[in-house]
């Protein structure tokens, strides 16, 4: 379909750097991978050898206990195989990257995934100009427009506020989210103790140690359920239809997803809170970022990619779908 | 609007039916009339505007919103006017001027013409935030999906102005929205609404599944379960009136056997059609589903699929309410009612001469009849009590039949199911080694079985047509039915009776499932 960089091959399992012979975020154990962020759908365990932000390797060393890896802060570059590669920053979660490829003239840059709007606990997204430009497509439908993040955690404080015999409890993923919410609440002045599920704990300390400022946080593990009375808790998704919830103060179940924007969705998850809350860029985002970056082609790696493959037509931009495998489509 | 609006959003997210009826109750004692009526009805699935389509709120997105991702949005969302309210642009100008009222948007909802329909919501939706435009959609199409049902929306009623819920069925179906008697009496501002001469619905008496209970014939009478539609024939002498199960009016659809009815009372029974192969008996219900959803029926349909109602039961002999004495002295009653009725339109259910409840499961077995479905077993000294009570009445099927068919295309679900890969349309094999579609189902699994199908699904699919997943053809379902019959429109030649998913057989290969040829076999 496309005689441009004729050099970079997608496969289901992650995209090929031929003459680099390296792989961007594969879904299978590879020789040579560079990762994006930390995400386990984009950072595998078992690869011989993973470039990534120092950020990135310091998640996957807490997560599959290696990070023997080469540190990439963000700006740096380096070659491979004659291939001129640098990270820049996503916006996306801690770390998180997008790379910049240059071989024979030609710009490519891979996302991984990416938000435009500000988040306390990471670097803002980057717009580099590329010759290629592949993108997520996460919430790749027009239906996907997320609110004013300060409004969605101001439902989260009323919330509160008005169940002062019970509490709140919180779905979000352990990476990223988990940490965000707790950044937009401190943002928002909140000061009081936010307790959290034991698989958070971990992750949240290494943003800590990276020098994330996260305010007084603690274990939900150690603390009596009186205490834990009109506080804020956040747990993993999994755990909140978990037994595990029937220790907390009969919880009012929230989660902040970008999911929730569709009422159904809520529903399935038994959600009685929804917070509109995400890390991947919106419809406007995304269509905002490739009229920003100005590509001569766009290639949609995961999530609604017909509907974005679409957009570019409409738009007469030059646009394919590369129907990776393996992606979450939950992950948010 | 805006209580309207939180209201619904309140009951999508609030899980315990407590926490609903507090909701509703709540709004309907606080609400101004007739805002609180419209939104009673709306909730009961009590209101339409037959110029408002969900096509028209599709075609008016169209306007503002490219078709492609319009249909991808919708695909995705599983719910067409929740995707219109998300998919609308915001005023740029922010969010609302005024907002008219529940009241106001309903008389130009019922006002407004079909062609003008489009055009008067884009309007309104000009004016509002998406929590509105969605409340406004559901409102103007119907289909809320919060979970609550009609009787629901009665217990709040009774619960928001301290009354029994059954005083309210009973004079519910003999008003029409907004429901302003209703809530005058409610509140003590005025009597009983009056219902002299007006035909209106009783609900039904509802029967449990037997499932793996026996039971003592001496209490118990059993007869046959027709499969045909349960109606209801309430005549007041000036007009006889035709009701479903829901309490739906659908006289006009069968008005030979309306017409028939030219005495007082009010009976129960099933509504069948003759069939031809039947030597004028009872035909399946597939030759009932000619005569029904028809507003208007012609003389040819008339003539080719009379009706006529098998009846079992009699409410209200003349004026006399029989309700509250038992099933045998209604019996006797209904045995001299129905010789005076047109014999060519209504006769009488038989009773089953069983000896015990192991002869009843051989006439069970043994019945082959089409419009046949199992058995009813009615507790000899019951009332007629409207809903589902424990102990009175059974309904004891046929065993299914089942069959191992092939998945071969999934969609997505709506509702609760929105994004998940739940409808399936599985195929059997052909002499030549084909699959031939023969059914769709999307029920009989669990939510666990569901999110394996739907993986597979989306780990196997080969082709994309529009929202319809092709996949490869490995995963074995087998599928039970009521019945099976022949079908000019299908390509295999056979049409299913309620079709769903009896277990997945993920240890039988493809190669093992069954051929076409047995289900034909099946037909009765």
């Amino acid at each position: 379909m496309t005689n441009a960089a004729h050099w970079i091959e997608p496969h289901p399992h992650g995209i090929y750097i031929k003459p680099a012979d390296a792989w961007i975020d594969p879904s299978r154990a590879v020789s040579r991978a560079l990762v994006t962020h930390g995400h386990a759908d984009h950072a595998r365990g078992g690869h011989e050898k993973v470039w990534a932000t120092p950020e990135t390797l310091a998640i996957m060393g807490l997560r599959y206990g290696t990070n023997s890896g080469c540190a990439v802060p963000y700006g740096d570059g380096f070659e491979l195989g004659g291939v001129k590669i640098s990270y820049h920053s996503a916006g996306h979660v801690l770390g998180s990257a997008q790379i910049l490829m240059e071989y024979q003239g030609e710009r490519v840059v891979a996302t991984g995934d990416y938000k435009r709007r500000t988040d306390p606990t990471c670097a803002p997204f980057e717009v580099i100009s590329c010759d290629i430009f592949i993108t997520e497509a996460t919430f790749g439908l027009p239906v996907f427009k997320h609110p004013d993040t300060a409004d969605e955690i101001q439902k989260l404080l009323s919330a509160k506020e008005a169940n002062s015999d019970r509490c709140i409890l919180v779905g979000a993923y352990a990476l990223g989210k988990a940490q965000r919410v707790i950044g937009e609440l401190r943002k928002a002045g909140y000061d009081d103790p936010i307790f959290l599920h034991g698989a958070l704990e971990k992750m949240c300390h290494l943003y800590q140690e990276l020098g994330v400022d996260l305010g007084d946080i603690r274990p939900v593990m150690d603390t009596e359920k009186e205490a834990m009375l009109g506080q804020i808790i956040l747990a993993p998704p999994s755990a909140l239809n978990d037994r595990w919830s029937r220790r907390l103060p009969d919880p009012v179940t929230a989660m902040a997803s970008g999911w929730m924007r569709v009422r159904q969705r809520a529903r399935q998850r038994n959600v009685e809170l929804p917070l509109i809350m995400s890390d991947h860029a919106d419809w406007d985002e995304l269509t905002q970022t490739i009229k920003d970056v100005s590509p001569s082609e766009t290639w949609v790696t995961h999530g609604r990619e017909d509907a974005l493959v679409h957009w570019c037509a409409l738009n007469q931009m030059k646009a394919r779908a590369l129907e990776m495998v393996g992606r979450e489509e939950e992950d948010d | 609007m805006r209580a309207f609006s939180d209201l619904l959003d309140n009951l999508i997210y609030t899980r315990s039916r407590n926490g609903k009826l507090r909701l509703i109750s709540d709004y309907l004692k606080h609400a101004p009339d007739p805002d609180r009526g419209w939104v009673l009805a709306a909730l009961t699935g009590q209101l339409d505007f037959p110029t408002v389509k969900a096509s028209a709120v599709r075609n008016m997105a169209m306007e503002r919103v490219d078709e492609t991702l319009f249909k991808l949005s919708r695909d995705f969302v599983g719910d067409t006017a929740e995707t219109v309210a998300l998919i609308w642009p915001d005023n740029p100008e922010g969010e609302l001027t005024e907002i008219p009222s529940v009241g106001q948007i309903v008389d130009e909802l019922a006002a407004v013409s079909r062609s003008d329909a489009p055009k008067l919501l884009a309007n309104l939706m000009d004016r509002m935030g998406s929590n509105e435009r969605y409340a406004l959609l559901k409102l103007a199409t119907g289909g809320m999906r919060v979970g609550v049902s009609a009787r629901l929306g009665k217990i709040a009623f009774a619960l928001a102005f301290d009354m029994v819920v059954e005083e309210i069925e009973e004079v519910w179906h003999a008003l029409e929205p907004p429901y302003s008697e209703l809530f005058a009496w409610g509140e003590g501002k005025a009597d009983r609404p009056d219902l002299t001469g007006v035909p209106f619905f009783r609900p039904f008496m509802l029967a449990h599944p037997l499932e793996d209970k026996k039971l003592d014939m001496a209490d118990y009478v059993a007869e046959w379960k027709w499969d045909g539609i349960r109606v209801q024939v309430v005549g007041t002498g000036r007009e006889t009136k035709l009701f479903s199960r829901g309490g739906d009016d659908i006289t006009p659809a069968f008005p030979d056997v309306a017409d028939a009815f030219k005495s007082i009372g009010v009976v129960d029974g099933e509504l069948l059609v003759r069939g031809e192969f039947q030597g004028g008996e009872a035909a399946s219900f597939n030759a009932l589903q000619q005569r029904l959803g028809r507003k208007k029926v012609s003389t040819k349909m008339l003539a080719e699929y009379p009706a006529f109602v098998r009846l079992y039961d009699i409410l209200f002999d003349d004026e006399a309410d029989l309700r509250e004495q038992t099933w045998a002295y209604r019996r006797d009653k209904l045995e001299s009612f129905v010789p005076k009725l047109d014999a060519e339109r209504f006769d009488i259910s038989a009773i089953l001469e069983a000896r015990d409840f192991d002869h009843l499961n051989e006439i069970r077995d043994g019945a082959r009849d089409a419009a046949i479905e199992g058995v009813m077993l009615k507790l000899r000294d019951s009332p007629y009590i409207s809903g589902r009570k424990t102990g009175l009445w059974y309904k004891w099927k046929r065993d299914p039949l089942v069959a191992d068919c092939v998945m071969m295309y999934a969609q997505r679900g709506s509702g609760k199911r929105s994004s998940f890969y739940s409808d399936y349309t599985f195929g059997c094999w052909t002499e030549n080694g084909e699959l031939y579609p023969v059914g769709k189902a999307y029920s009989g699994f669990t939510d666990a079985e569901l999110k394996m199908l739907d993986r597979f699904v989306r780990q196997n699919t080969l082709n994309r047509f529009g929202p319809v997943r092709e996949v490869e053809k490995t995963m074995v379902l087998e599928v039970a039915f009521d019945s099976i019959h022949q079908s000019k429109r299908h390509k295999s030649g056979v049409a299913m009776r309620f079709p769903r998913i009896s277990r997945i057989r993920t240890d039988k290969p493809a190669a093992e499932a069954d051929h076409v040829a047995t289900l034909k076999n099946m037909i009765t």
